[in-house]
């Protein structure tokens, strides 16, 4: 039964992924057609301008945004289950935190670095910040519990946050570092989204080898340990999944938040609390999601865009306020 | 009174000594330090009257209510934290976690994308709209968070702070990429918790929130002890649980507002010095209070003193400060604690 209702859900996110590719691809400060978009994809001719725009520049941002969706949303769903913390998202484990740290520092002492450098190194800055939370967390006595880890990550990320404020106000570059954070997809082209796809898929195939053990963890240590599964060590492999996936959007598009704390409620909703079916189902939510979000930051006040991370947190928040009131207060 | 409690009073009487004395070295030291260096003896000497024109001026005029606001406002932040954190048995609930600082910031952005300009009797306004902005938030927050049946539920509150949170930084960071480089910079220094006010007008607009407040709050610490041993065993005892969890509430975030409108967006004080207290004196409200405002007002003068003394000529706002330095150490406190 739950099967069925998955397989309905499922090919119906998966359909209207497409329709919002599809609308993302047409849509946009030049209008274009739907039959140009499909002869764009089926028979390209560089020589048409709307083709060279499709390809170009639309194209890589819609692709690029549906797997940065996935990655965001699957990184949160993972987090969430192996902390036990339904408010758990990259930005709680200090991965936009980090991120940002060093692209501050990286606009102080190094300013002419180029895009793909400074992806880089904001990817490093990520998973560094994120397992010295993950090692601080375990080191204590009475091991990694789901508060210490909350608490460990939010102190990190409001010091690291703090710190690059304080760099750009010292370096006197805070607007530019601000439109960093903000984030956008407008920067995203074949070149990136060649690297960037390959690797969030890659991670994300894995993910459902992990859901079997992830959902007997969200019932509890205790229960997980009975059913035989290793807490610790699925624990560490969910967490390096969920960084490495959400590192690499962060580098790319900026902090975004909320998709990685919304999707999964949203996921959890429809399917239940099975996480082989809610991390698949997360993954094509989180794409419709950015999808939307960007085509929406376009789409408000063309030709200039709106910050995705603005655009996200206004659907973001009214349906985490939504979540927030039918809340019963039992975790 | 038992031998328990002589010992926890001693305790705390010994600790408040300690931090008194702290606080008066650094503001002795806030005081002869900044951008016009005056000798720890001329600040003495000005300060009985004896000092020269020039000395006094920068001292009465500039120094002294800078830094009156410095230790009001980090009273305000420490005892507001304490009150959260006892209100909602959660020890990450703070100013800053319950969406109050985003507030206060949304309405700064909103002041300066107005007004643009910042110079003169009108940036004497902004106060009102950081402490608009608070007090909108904190009345979305209660009003969302409200339960028909069963009140304010804590578990609620901080989901729905931080959802607010999260939708009022979105507003504020879509108006400030709007706005011009110097007035960004501006909001900017402020959102990162630089003090603000400096001014003897800005001191009147923060006291007697500071000196009602906190002399109720105290009165109250039974209260928030009732409130530590649970919702039910609180009613039991017969803690008229919601009417004060509001009145408290308000307190909290009146406070809070107050010193962020003229401190600017200074975190981690909330979180970190009733922690600390807690530490130092144990968990009952009679003490704990008026030591996380100590500790409180410690942390911000000490940070802002750090702020713009070694980092000349771009100082540093305070609350970059309270952050480098309160990190480490709650992380410490964290890796050594059990949970």
């Amino acid at each position: 039964m739950k099967g069925k209702v998955f397989s309905i859900v499922f090919v119906l996110a998966v359909i209207g992924l497409l329709l919002s590719m599809f609308l993302a691809v047409s849509y946009g400060a030049k209008e274009i057609t739907l039959t140009t978009v499909w002869s764009t994809v089926f028979a390209y001719d560089p020589a048409v301008t709307s083709h060279q725009i499709i390809h170009e520049l639309r194209l890589p941002r819609v692709i690029g945004a549906a797997v940065i969706g996935a990655a965001f949303a699957v990184a949160g769903a993972l987090m969430q289950g192996v902390t036990r913390n339904p408010l758990a998202d990259a930005g709680i484990l200090g991965v936009n935190a980090g991120a940002t740290f060093v692209v501050a520092l990286s606009f102080a002492f190094f300013p002419q670095l180029p895009y793909s450098a400074l992806m880089l190194l904001s990817f490093v800055g990520a998973v560094m910040s994120a397992s010295f939370i993950f090692l601080l967390g375990s080191a204590a006595p009475g091991g990694l519990t789901p508060l210490r880890l909350t608490v460990a990550g939010a102190v990190v990320a409001a010091l690291l946050h703090s710190l690059s404020t304080g760099i750009a106000i010292y370096f006197e570059l805070s607007q530019d570092l601000a439109f960093w954070y903000a984030g956008g997809l407008g920067g995203i082209k074949w070149s990136h989204v060649q690297w960037l796809a390959p690797i969030i898929l890659l991670t994300l195939l894995w993910t459902p080898l992990l859901g079997r053990s992830i959902s007997a963890i969200a019932l509890g240590h205790d229960v997980a340990s009975n059913l035989g599964v290793q807490t610790k060590r699925i624990q560490v492999i969910a967490m390096v999944v969920a960084v490495v996936l959400a590192g690499v959007s962060v580098s790319a598009v900026g902090s975004i938040g909320f998709v990685g704390l919304v999707v999964p409620h949203m996921a959890r909703k429809l399917v239940g609390v099975d996480y082989r079916l809610m991390v698949p189902l997360s993954a094509v939510l989180g794409a419709i999601l950015l999808v939307l979000a960007d085509l929406g930051a376009r789409m408000v006040n063309p030709p200039k865009e709106l910050a995705i991370s603005v655009m996200v947190a206004l659907v973001g928040v009214p349906f985490f306020l939504y979540l927030a009131r039918r809340e019963r207060g039992d975790y | 009174m038992n031998q328990q409690e002589a010992a926890r009073q001693k305790r705390a009487v010994l600790v408040s000594f300690w931090l008194i004395l702290t606080c008066v070295a650094a503001i002795l030291y806030s005081l002869h330090t900044g951008s016009i260096r005056l000798s720890p003896y001329q600040v003495l000497m000005t300060l009985l009257g004896y000092g020269s024109a020039d000395d006094s001026l920068v001292l009465f005029a500039y120094r002294l209510p800078r830094i009156v606001i410095t230790m009001l406002a980090g009273v305000g932040l420490g005892i507001s934290g304490a009150i959260l954190q006892g209100l909602y048995r959660n020890s990450l609930a703070d100013p800053g976690v319950l969406g109050l600082h985003a507030g206060a910031a949304f309405g700064l952005v909103i002041f300066v994308s107005f007004f643009r300009s910042l110079e003169g009797m009108i940036s004497l306004i902004l106060p009102l709209f950081t402490f608009a902005g608070a007090v909108l938030a904190a009345i979305l927050i209660v009003l969302l968070a409200y339960d028909r049946h069963r009140g304010v539920m804590p578990i609620r509150l901080i989901l729905v702070g931080i959802a607010l949170a999260a939708g009022f930084s979105a507003v504020t960071l879509f108006l400030s990429l709007r706005l011009d480089e110097g007035t960004y910079a501006f909001a900017a220094r402020w959102l990162a918790g630089n003090v603000w006010g400096r001014e003897w007008a800005n001191v009147l607009a923060l006291l007697p929130w500071i000196l009602l407040l906190v002399p109720y709050v105290i009165s109250e610490a039974k209260v928030l002890d009732a409130f530590l041993l649970g919702e039910e065993v609180a009613i039991g005892i017969g803690t008229p649980v919601r009417r004060q969890r509001y009145v408290l509430l308000f307190a909290a975030v009146a406070l809070a507002s107050a010193s962020v409108s003229m401190a600017g967006g200074v975190g981690f004080i909330g979180l970190a010095a009733p922690h600390l207290a807690r530490r130092l004196v144990g968990p009952l409200h009679r003490y704990m209070l008026p030591i996380s405002g100590l500790i409180g007002l410690v942390i911000l003068v000490v940070a802002d003193t750090i702020g713009r003394s070694i980092f000349q000529p771009n100082a540093i706002p305070a609350g970059v400060v309270v952050a480098a330095v309160g990190a480490p150490y709650f992380l410490y406190v964290l890796a050594k604690t059990k949970s």
